[in-house]
């Protein structure tokens, strides 16, 4: 079918500007919050009830038409990279809160719902949903769902599959399945697991209920600074040796903590190779307890400067620094390219090495904020795309640090999600039999192949002319056979 | 460690050929749960011989062991480090092994507080129904490359593959515990654990059961103290032997003869009301219905479906209904095509879950 046949049977039961086709609308739908990827899609949709997008998926089912769901757009992997002979299916229109039931601590939501606007609607009875993007001011809880988005809490209060209960999904044939129930479990498969992170490759979610969660009395910080990461690292060890999960961990390198420091006066201290914020939540008799044994450890681990926030106004202005890395990359730097490997903390270290000799190779810096708590690092590598082969290099730079994480026992995405960006790591991560299996998931919801084609699982003969190995734990698979 | 991983494939491989379906085993001790069908026909792939702890390194919170690890030994090592799974997992007996437990996706007192088996989950090394060895997911916190087939397999009761390996997330212990009883009526209870679960408490488990509600309070001391001050009631000595019998199935509300359905829904749903006696957990989304065989299985399942939960027939010495939910046809459709992907021959535990999976 005809881009212009489409359009007149989308127009059948979608208002006029719901549905756009002239390339000036379709422009700022060419790229997701990876915007080195860009690709004008045939066609948007732009859909206001579950109703219209049945009919939508239906048509494009019909018309064996490929379709890629787009949330807020925020996304960092290209998952929401428009093809070039498809319908973009935006869910932005679907904003709709649909209740808040404070007794159960549960909240059902249309997809284009932004995560933020949950805990706001929830703030009223003391309640708040967990997983904090630090894109929550934009990002939507249905992209949440296709990527698992975690955020700066998530050791001790988990990613979005541990925070959702139920789903309403249409299959590309406009079919309605309902995921999980009101309930803590559900009969059957736990498709609710396998549905998050999927990246849209399984079905549209066109209804989410979260679970709130109470709001703690008090959250308190403490800044450590130390001359030497492989100190920080320890130090983070110990904290959850000594049987402390703290509400959030983060570490940041010197080169960050510069970098932030010089426009924003964080009070970091300069002459830190790296700083570790520790952060303690829950009663007040809680929060006290922890945050005087937190203090203990760092000093035990060798912190050459620590301090512990009074107010939340100090609080907040510790956290300032962190939550402003992505930002200060954007200041010293035209370009900057986030990376989202994940690692056994212990590695940590080594791993930091190896982007600083990469670094070198490549004359490129890299700042790394890194999730301490959960081994889930952030290197971001700076460069400038008006110079030529810069963004290339910066790819490949990108590309070793993650077969570096896999090589370290960990994997190439925490939370960011494949999309089209990783779609190499993953031949190196999986072998052809995980690899044909992740096929065959999609194929037993998806037989066509229409939802978002091309991303999350690259095809088994891709993998073969990248030449990639398959390496475990370190491991290369027949290790005594010679390499060229 | 006695059997091999070469071993298991013989055996898959052996069962496609002569078209012999397998039962999975691990110690047995959750036999009785799930449809007996494959029961008459079938070879049994004893999973014991493929036991222990592969890796293990408390400060990252992170155990791999084989399916076939002692359940009793992986939390007797977690211990010797205080940590624990979180889940609190019935063993159903000391043979329970650490592949049944994420097989039958079962979770104990903690589980409204903590999460479930599959939260916990981080990633699986399987046979597949071809017998080829995959590993998904990992053994770092937080992994998003390729589909989430690990956690999948929580629950799936082997229908899927033969687990050779599980990953973990583990958590310190807290440092106290202590819990409390109070007198009041089933609809005082309901209401009361909701309310509390909504106050950031550090309750880690709730029961109700003979007109008393029991809260388990765990954490910091400084924390359960002000909590116990804030909540009331009486504090129960050996809280632990009881928390062990409501989580072993032990206690006395448990009664072997009766069959025992298990009703999970919406934690605010009202009593209800159905003839024998009821045990709530969770805050009241998890409840165990002690019933005479008479029970009718259709009006459980038809009260659990309005709940928003479903109700699983747990225990019965004949299986007078199926033990699990029907699913809508569109589900069933998905269940039919996974299975037929993992599992082509459908040689793994068949009819267990349902029909033709």
């Amino acid at each position: 079918m005809s881009a212009q046949e489409l359009v007149n049977q989308l127009r059948s039961f979608l208002p006029p500007d719901a549905v756009l086709y002239e390339t000036e609308d379709l422009k700022p739908y060419e790229c997701d919050g990876l915007s080195a990827y860009r690709q004008l899609p045939m066609i948007v949709a732009l859909p206001h009830s579950e109703e219209q997008i049945v009919k939508v998926l239906q048509l494009c089912y019909a018309t064996q038409t490929p379709v890629v769901a787009r949330g807020a757009g925020t996304g960092l992997s290209g998952g929401a990279l428009p093809h070039a002979e498809g319908v973009l299916l935006s869910l932005a229109k679907l904003k709709q809160i649909i209740a808040v039931d404070p007794l159960a601590r549960t909240a059902r939501a249309q997809p284009g719902v932004r995560n933020l606007a949950i805990s706001e609607a929830a703030a009223p009875y003391g309640l708040y949903y967990a997983p904090d993007p630090s894109s929550q001011i934009a990002c939507s809880i249905g992209g949440n769902v296709a990527e698992n988005s975690g955020g700066v809490h998530c050791l001790k209060y988990g990613l979005t599959v541990h925070n959702i209960l139920k789903l309403r999904v249409l299959t590309i044939d406009g079919e309605c399945l309902e995921i999980g129930g009101d309930s803590l479990d559900s009969a059957g498969y736990d498709l609710l697991a396998l549905m998050t992170g999927s990246e849209g490759m399984l079905g549209i979610v066109t209804e989410i209920t979260v679970k709130l969660i109470p709001v703690p009395e008090k959250a308190q910080l403490v800044m450590a600074a130390f001359d030497d990461v492989q100190k920080a690292g320890s130090a983070v060890a110990n904290v959850i040796g000594a049987g402390i999960i703290p509400a959030g961990m983060e570490m940041m390198d010197k080169i960050t903590i510069h970098a932030v420091e010089e426009f924003l006066h964080a009070g970091y201290d300069l002459n830190a190779e790296a700083i570790l914020l520790c952060e303690s939540d829950g009663s007040a008799e809680e929060v006290a307890d922890e945050i005087q044994r937190v203090n203990a450890i760092m000093q035990h681990s060798g912190a050459i400067n620590i301090s512990t926030s009074h107010n939340e106004a100090e609080r907040l202005k510790f956290w300032a620094g962190r939550k402003a890395a992505f930002p200060a990359a954007g200041r010293v730097s035209p370009d900057y390219y986030c990376m989202d490997g994940t690692i056994p903390r212990k590695r940590l270290a080594d791993v930091l090495r190896g982007i600083e000799e990469l670094s070198q190779e490549y004359g490129l810096r890299c700042m790394n904020v890194f999730h301490a708590g959960d081994g889930n690092l952030h290197p971001l590598i700076l460069y400038d795309a008006n110079k030529p082969g810069e963004l290339e290099r910066t790819e490949e730079f990108g590309g070793k640090i993650l077969e570096m994480c896999i090589h370290a026992g960990g994997t190439i995405t925490g939370e960011h999600g494949v999309g089209m960006e990783k779609i190499n790591q993953m031949c190196s991560q999986f072998g052809s039999g995980e690899l044909a299996m992740f096929h065959a998931v999609k194929a037993a919801f998806d037989p066509a192949g229409l939802l978002n084609p091309g991303k999350a699982v690259p095809e088994l003969h891709r993998c073969a002319e990248l030449g990639a190995m398959h390496v475990h734990r370190g491991e290369q698979k027949f290790a005594d056979l010679p390499r060229f | 460690m006695s059997a091999t991983i070469d071993q298991y494939q013989a055996i898959i491989r052996a069962a496609l050929e002569n078209k012999i379906p397998l039962q999975i085993r691990g110690g047995g001790s959750k036999h009785f749960y799930g449809n007996p069908v494959a029961e008459r026909h079938g070879t049994l792939l004893d999973m014991t011989g493929y036991h222990g702890i592969v890796d293990y390194e408390p400060t990252e919170l992170v155990i791999t062991a084989r399916a076939g690890t002692r359940l009793a030994d992986l939390e007797a090592a977690l211990d010797q480090h205080g940590q624990m799974l979180a889940f609190e997992p019935p063993h159903f007996g000391a043979v329970a092994t650490l592949g049944g437990c994420v097989a039958a996706g079962l979770s104990g007192p903690r589980r409204a507080a903590a999460g479930s088996v599959r939260d916990f989950v981080l990633g699986v090394r399987m046979l597949d129904g071809t017998g080829e060895d995959l590993r998904f997911g990992g053994q770092v916190m937080k992994n998003v490359a390729g589909y989430d087939v690990a956690r999948l397999m929580a629950g799936a009761l082997g229908t899927l593959g033969v687990l050779l390996e599980v990953s973990l997330k583990v958590l310190p212990k807290p440092a106290v515990e202590a819990t409390l009883c109070l007198l009041m009526d089933e609809t005082a209870a309901i209401e009361k654990m909701n309310q509390w679960a909504g106050k950031p408490l550090p309750i880690s488990a709730t029961c109700y059961t003979g007109d008393q509600l029991f809260v388990r309070l765990s954490g910091a001391e400084p924390a359960v103290r002000a909590a116990r001050l804030k909540l009331g009631g009486e504090e129960v000595q050996h809280d632990a032997v009881f928390w062990r019998s409501v989580r072993e199935h032990t206690h006395d509300f448990f009664q072997p003869d009766k069959q025992l359905w298990r009703l999970s829904v919406k934690s605010t749903a009202p009593s209800f009301n159905l003839s024998g006696e009821q045990l709530l957990e969770w805050n009241g989304a998890l409840r165990w219905l002690c019933s005479d065989s008479g029970t009718d299985a259709e009006i459980i399942r038809q009260i659990a479906k309005e709940s928003g939960g479903h109700a699983t027939l747990f225990r019965a010495d004949a299986a007078r209904a199926a033990v699990f939910h029907p699913l809508p046809p569109a589900l069933m459709k998905i269940h039919r095509a996974l299975k037929e992907k993992f599992d082509p021959a459908g040689i793994f535990n068949p009819g267990r879950l349902y029909p033709g999976i």
